[in-house]
């Protein structure tokens, strides 16, 4: 048995009931002084929830919350802020527009003769970010600086207000490899003071870099809490997913041929100020994968190829035709699908349901006067929610409150339904969980089978290795190398990436 | 079938109860309001009056829900309904003819829809600056038409528009009623409405999902336009006269209210047409009753003020909730009793 006091937040028996559905279900979950636990689960598991609950945003429905052994109930975040539970999010919660120094000391700013005493204000921020090592302009608006900066203000902010348990909601999913060091040195440090950390993340490289103990959620129960160093990595895998996969991705290349005709030929594609010009030819039933690190044109290539930017040099032809992709109008009645890389902002239509999300290309392609019926939709909606596993209590569930992995599902089902001959996916998989991300790894390689053409975007190198025929690498805005066959290999794409400057962000 | 019919009286309970509250309410204080009367094959009434001078608000709604519906809002169909009756006005009285009047009437509501949609559509402009613009301009433009005076005519035709009547009821009720109807059909029984609401959620995912975002955009001010236009007709034939200054006065804000009080919100997406005719009519009772029911006259818009509040307050989500939860405990209540019963 361990000394009660030893654990700074235990919570147990936590419910939560949604209409419909059980989101957690007598969850326990204990956090020690100067830990970092690692809240892991597929998408839908539990995760937000069981955090929300504890954070105050949500009301539990069942359960005790004890804050060093004391009952607590926290009506609201900034009730648990004051009791000493501060969050930060994958999105950084703070005021873009305001200065450094404003968003730490927010609601809270020191006074002088009842006006604000900017100059102390100041001076207070200064001091305090010193203690995590970073040495910036605390005047000027926070918006003038990265993700990763951002993502160490708002810590200090919930540190500084909290001080006793900091959860961290998938910090790192936005940030290269780089930041992510420089973010586990802060956290390491956090740990050391004593804080009880929870991490919440999709990478598991991650988890067993930086974790003390793991807890795994499934369905909303828990599977159970171990020590990091005793769990192998492929008991933790079926721990997550409630069955045993036999790989977590098939990290061997299946050496696939890339034979046939070529379907699709670009020649000198490109726009001035996106992308240099580009040739590209990809053929029926193969997957061409891009690789780069962040800025490097991955996505500009996208937007080019579906028409979302029109091209200003070059052609592009099928079979002898040339293609009109002046717009993504024009890109898919040529059959091109494309799902985006900002899911929230660019694919999902947040308060129309399931169905109407799925349908939307296919009626937008058929035009407004030819509606499909409403069993028609019906009917897709369903077809694909069985054949993708896509989670949701029914097709008629606004598409926002379906987790990040199911939302990509259902745009891919958007895609497939418009029964494409071209398909470009941006980062298909991030921001999923594992469960997830295999499925759609499966079914990109079964599109392919089917002889549909993809182009596949991703900043994961071993799963690009997985499932491309040949691998284009991108840099400083411009296809610089071409790996077929025998070359796609992980070191292979480093190494093209790093051929002239920078590291990679696998 | 059928529990497309039950999502459709759930959609338009809130407005309905609304509805009926007020009219009863009137009821009391005025107690012939019920009563109809056919004479020379029309009806009156004061419920026939409330549809009737509703008349130009409920054609605005219309135009404004779908306007409303793509994220958008258009302050420009009062001055509109000015310049389309001012447009009318100098038609008939320079011998267009009927027809050719209101051609070029609702020509003018298109072309005044076009306008603002090309501003918000391809320009890219914030629909309520794009549209105050017309706002502004719009009345200087009717009162160049009818050179600072109120232009009378007296072609009977036109006249038949204000204040005639078919099949029992007034022309302006006819004519609202089946535009609505018409307008609800079309953007219902074809993908629009699906395509809109879209728009109205994200322009931008519906964009890259091939969506023609641009056309549909300006289709949405084109029928406000034309709503406005067919409003300013309306509004001209009744008073036999186009008024430069007083036609369609501040009814851009009694539109906007009307879809708000229909439920439809403002940041766009899901919409309904015939929430937003109820919308309409509720505002038309309370002005009619409060009327009717003999205040002072100073009284009239604080009145209609703390109705309008009121009816806001009950569709507000927080509100929503909280009848949600006491509906169910009084719900639980009594099924405890009867378990103690047996």
């Amino acid at each position: 048995m361990q000394p009660v006091n030893s654990y700074v937040l235990s919570a147990t028996g936590i419910d939560k009931i949604f209409p419909g559905a059980r989101a957690l279900n007598g969850v326990d979950f204990s956090l020690r002084r100067g830990e970092v636990h690692a809240l892991l689960g597929e998408n839908g598991a539990g995760k937000s929830t069981l955090v929300k609950c504890l954070t105050g945003a949500y009301r539990r429905d069942g359960g005790r919350i004890l804050l060093d052994g004391a009952d607590i109930d926290p009506q609201s975040t900034l009730e648990a802020q004051n009791l000493g539970i501060g969050t930060v999010y994958q999105e950084v919660n703070l005021l873009p527009n305001l200065t450094v120094a404003e968003n730490l000391f927010l609601g809270r700013q020191p006074k002088r003769f009842g006006l604000i005493d900017t100059r102390e204000m100041n001076r207070r921020a200064r001091a305090l970010l010193a203690e995590y090592e970073l040495d910036i302009d605390v005047t000027a608006e926070l918006a003038a600086y990265s993700v990763a900066v951002q993502q160490v203000v708002a810590i200090a902010r919930a540190v500084d207000l909290s001080g006793k348990v900091l959860i961290l909601d998938e910090p790192t999913a936005s940030l290269d490899a780089h930041e992510v060091a420089m973010l586990f040195r802060i956290v390491r440090r956090l740990r050391e003071r004593g804080l009880g950390i929870v991490f919440i993340t999709h990478f598991l490289e991650q988890v067993y870099d930086l974790s003390d103990r793991i807890t795994v959620l499934r369905n909303g129960q828990l599977v159970g809490t171990r020590e990091t160093a005793d769990l192998p990595r492929r008991d933790l895998i079926a721990m997550m997913l409630g069955r045993e996969l036999v790989e977590e991705v098939a990290t061997e290349h299946a050496a696939k041929a890339a034979d046939g005709e070529v379907r699709f030929r670009f020649r000198g594609f490109g726009r001035k100020g996106h992308i240099e010009p580009f040739d590209l030819d990809v053929r029926a039933g193969e997957v061409v994968g891009i690789a780069g690190l962040l800025g490097s044109g991955r996505t500009e290539t996208a937007e080019i190829l579906f028409g979302a930017e029109r091209a200003d040099s070059g052609t592009a032809e099928t079979s002898g035709r040339a293609l009109d992709l002046s717009s993504p109008r024009a890109a898919i009645r040529e059959k091109f699908g494309f799902c985006p890389e900002d899911r929230k902002v660019d694919g999902i239509v947040g308060d129309l349901s399931v169905r109407e999300n799925i349908a939307l290309a296919l009626q937008a392609r058929r035009g407004w006067a030819r509606p499909i019926s409403r069993a028609e939709q019906d009917r897709l909606a369903d077809q694909y929610i069985k054949a993708l596993d896509i989670r949701t209590s029914d097709r008629e569930k606004p598409i926002k409150l379906l987790s990040g992995g199911n939302q990509q599902k259902a745009i891919l089902a958007r895609w497939l339904a418009t029964n494409p001959d071209f398909l470009i996916l941006d980062e298909p998989t991030r921001g999923i969980d594992v469960g997830a991300h295999a499925e759609i790894i499966r079914l990109i390689e079964s599109l392919c089978e089917k002889g549909m053409s993809l182009i596949v975007i991703s900043s994961e190198l071993e799963e690009l290795v997985a499932y491309s025929h040949r691998v284009i690498v991108l840099r400083d805005r411009a296809h610089v190398a071409e790996l077929v066959g025998e070359e796609v290999t992980t070191a292979g794409i480093v190494e093209a990436i790093a051929a002239s400057a920078g590291r990679a962000d696998a | 079938m059928t529990s497309t019919l039950k999502a459709y009286a759930v959609r338009l309970f809130p407005q309905v109860a609304a509805l009926v509250v007020i009219l009863l309410m009137v009821s009391f204080a005025f107690p012939d309001f019920f009563r109809l009367e056919m004479q020379n094959g029309r009806l009156y009434g004061s419920l026939i009056d409330i549809l009737n001078r509703g008349a130009p608000v409920a054609l605005l709604a219309i135009g404004m829900t779908v306007v409303i519906a793509t994220k958008g809002i258009d302050l420009s169909v009062g001055a509109v309904m000015a310049i389309c009756g001012a447009v009318a006005a100098a038609c008939i009285t320079s011998g267009y003819g009927l027809v050719g009047t209101l051609l070029v009437t609702l020509g003018t509501g298109i072309l005044c829809g076009l306008w603002n949609g090309v501003l918000v559509a391809v320009l890219d402009i914030q629909p309520i600056i794009a549209t105050l613009v017309l706002m502004v301009a719009g009345r200087g433009i009717a009162q160049l038409i009818t050179e600072g005076a109120i232009l009378t005519f007296n072609d009977p035709g036109l006249i038949f528009i204000g204040s005639g009547s078919l099949l029992g009821l007034p022309m302006p009720v006819v004519i609202w009623l089946v535009f609505g109807l018409v307008v609800s059909l079309v953007v219902r029984r074809t993908a629009l409405g699906m395509l809109i609401e879209a728009l109205g959620v994200n322009r931008r995912a519906s964009m890259l999902s091939g969506v023609s975002t641009g056309v549909l955009l300006i289709a949405a001010y084109v029928l406000c336009g034309l709503c406005a236009a067919i409003a300013g007709i309306i509004a001209a034939a009744d008073i036999r006269g186009a008024d430069a200054n007083n036609a369609g006065l501040w009814l851009e804000l009694d539109a906007i209210l009307a879809v708000v009080v229909g439920g439809n919100s403002l940041l766009g997406g899901r919409f309904s047409i015939a929430a937003s005719l109820l919308g309409a009519l509720i505002i038309q009772s309370v002005n009619t009753g409060i009327l009717l029911s003999g205040f002072p006259p100073e009284f009239n818009l604080i009145i209609k003020a703390a109705i309008i509040v009121l009816i806001l307050v009950i569709q507000s989500p927080r509100a929503q909730s909280a009848f949600v939860f006491l509906s169910r405990s009084q719900g639980a209540a009594p099924a405890k009793t009867e378990e103690e019963a047996k």
